[in-house]
């Protein structure tokens, strides 16, 4: 797809970002290694403020690197910054669009940046109105959009050019269930057109149910990178979750000593255990906690989620720390 | 070639955007002829006084304005691009090949042309009231204006850039322009003003902008304070785009 043959899509290497304010240096991305390969949807997993937005924004050239290098597109992003931009599409968080401007004028005069004649500019306008099916605003100030409307301008002003490489940050973010769902099939369709798409979520299920391959980041770091499924293997074989009437330490002090329990901890006031073979533990938990006394309320069993990654390689849960 | 076609694109969409808001068209028209309306025909009195100039109390009095309508229609202009910067607008333009020169430039173009239509407006206005000028000196004079909007309105942009909050911006800039403003003499001469403020002044180099609009408007226009007053005000004009296209290509937001 233009990025010939065995190119990666993006390579970094020890890729750093530190911002000095006047109190304090803070170092935002420490040193990412990341691999994205042409084609693939790339999930970018992390807490708010882990690092994402900022190696997004480097990667987009946007914000220069203090340290490490990077391949993006198939050019080097120190020395052809040029040439980058000509290759990548960028839709930030915040959009892009105008709130007072014409929805379709922002799309011509996108592709008039890029180069584009005015009547190619007006006919790729009209091509991806009609993609993102945006007909029924295209022609009204971008304000009187719904929040789903705007996100689809939003994503087409950075198709415009046709990217070989689409960077997404947040793109499913502040969306209702419906304009969510949207989102995630026009990212499949870029997909399936060959489209490489770079994406940042602090969503769970969206990094799960949308993308080949993840990195999960935490406080400027990758600590684990892979398809959802090898990253979830990784974890344990089964978690179990169980409640006891009283403190749930007890709970945990009797069950974190049994050799079939790999790991656990207290997680949302219930105890949380990685076992090997569910079906062989739970009747041996039963059994444990009877003999110590202690009146169990709830047990489930569920395959490890990509919550239980996160869990694992931070100690934390996303879901305590995107709340 | 890319410079020119990138700054023509830039400036069209934010042409578009300033004649899809007429609200600012009324007000570019309005603030000039409440200054001609409620302040002139105060000169009409002191234009007597000694160290008034000679030449009637309209053309030592408009080219003031004119003045201050450059520097002051392009000050505020740093709102919009706040705006921008949290729509994400900037973002979007900055990672597009598009150069960054016509990024500051295109839309600085775009304030010029309304100053220039301001200033255009406020002299015909003027003519009425006893302004009396010649085509060629109203060339030079709305150079002269455009200069000092370009100017003004770099500085602006590269504020705006730099503090990315109305909060910090509005301090910034008023607190810088009125100071200026006030010791170029815009509003009275500084022909009648106190020595130590004459010397203040004349480290002031919107005063020259001054001293080179009033000249053409008495009549002076070989007058040797013209030449330096547009050349001052270019020099500084290119200093300023340098500085507000630097801030384009790095701004962080």
């Amino acid at each position: 797809m233009g990025l010939g043959g065995a190119e990666q899509a993006i390579e970094t290497h020890g890729l750093r970002r530190v911002f000095k304010t006047r109190k304090q240096v803070v170092e935002a991305v420490a040193g990412v290694d990341l691999t994205v390969k042409s084609g693939e949807i790339f999930g970018f997993l992390g807490p708010n403020g882990a690092g994402k937005t900022t190696t997004l924004r480097m990667l987009a050239t946007l914000l220069p690197p203090t340290g490490g290098t990077a391949r993006v597109a198939g050019c080097d992003l120190a020395r052809e910054p040029d040439k980058v931009r000509k290759l990548i599409g960028y839709v930030s968080q915040a959009g892009g669009s105008d709130y007072e401007v014409v929805g379709r004028f922002e799309l011509v005069f996108q592709g008039r940046l890029y180069g584009m004649s005015l009547a190619a500019a007006n006919k790729r306008a009209a091509q991806l109105i009609e993609m993102l099916e945006l007909e029924v605003c295209a022609d009204r100030p971008v304000k009187t959009y719904s929040g789903g409307q705007k996100r689809r301008l939003d994503i087409g002003l950075g198709l415009v050019h046709d990217p070989k490489l689409l960077f997404l940050d947040e793109p499913t973010t502040g969306l209702d269930p419906q304009s969510r769902a949207r989102v995630w099939d026009e990212v499949r369709r870029m997909h399936d057109r060959g489209t490489t798409v770079f994406l940042t979520t602090h969503y769970l299920d969206e990094a799960d149910a949308l993308c080949d391959r993840i990195a999960i980041i935490d406080y400027g770091k990758i600590v684990a990178e892979g398809t959802p499924e090898e990253l979830k293997r990784a974890v344990a074989g089964d978690v179990v979750t169980l409640t006891v009437a009283g403190p749930q330490q007890a709970a945990l002090d009797v069950l974190k000593g049994q050799p079939y329990v790999r790991e656990g901890s207290i997680e949302e006031s219930a105890v949380r255990l990685y076992v090997d073979r569910g079906e062989v533990a739970m009747p041996a938990i039963l059994r444990s906690l009877d003999a110590a006394g202690l009146q169990l309320l709830t047990i489930g069993l569920h395959r490890p989620s990509l919550d239980d990654v996160f869990l694992r390689q931070t100690g934390r849960s996303l879901r305590e720390v995107a709340a | 070639m890319k410079l020119l076609r990138d700054t023509w694109l830039v400036f069209g969409r934010y042409f578009w955007i300033f004649i899809h808001n007429p609200a600012w068209v009324v007000i570019g028209v309005v603030q000039p002829l409440l200054y001609l309306l409620l302040f002139a025909p105060l000169l009409k009195s002191i234009a007597s006084a000694p160290g008034f100039p000679r030449g009637g109390a309209y053309n030592v009095f408009v080219p003031g304005l004119l003045v201050q309508l450059g520097m002051f229609g392009a000050a505020g202009v740093g709102f919009s691009l706040i705006a921008e910067l949290r729509m994400g607008v900037i973002e979007r333009l900055r990672v597009t090949p598009v150069s960054r020169v016509a990024l500051l430039l295109g839309r600085a173009m775009r304030d010029v042309m309304s100053i220039v239509l301001q200033s255009l407006i406020l002299i015909l206005l003027a003519l009425p009231f006893g302004l009396s000028v010649n085509a060629l000196g109203v060339v030079v004079v709305l150079a002269l204006i455009a200069l000092i909007g370009l100017l003004t309105a770099s500085v602006a942009y590269a504020v705006a850039l730099w503090v990315r909050s109305e909060n910090s911006y509005a301090p910034i800039i008023f607190t810088a322009t009125l100071p200026i403003l006030l010791l170029s003499g815009v509003l009275l001469p500084l022909s009648l003003a106190p020595q130590w403020l004459r010397n203040v002044a004349a480290a002031n180099p919107l005063s020259y902008a001054v001293d080179a609009a009033r000249a053409v408007f008495l009549a002076h226009l070989g007058d040797p304070s013209v030449v330096k007053g547009v050349v001052i005000m270019a020099v500084l004009c290119l200093i300023a785009i340098v500085i507000g296209a630097r801030a384009f290509g790095r701004a962080v937001a």
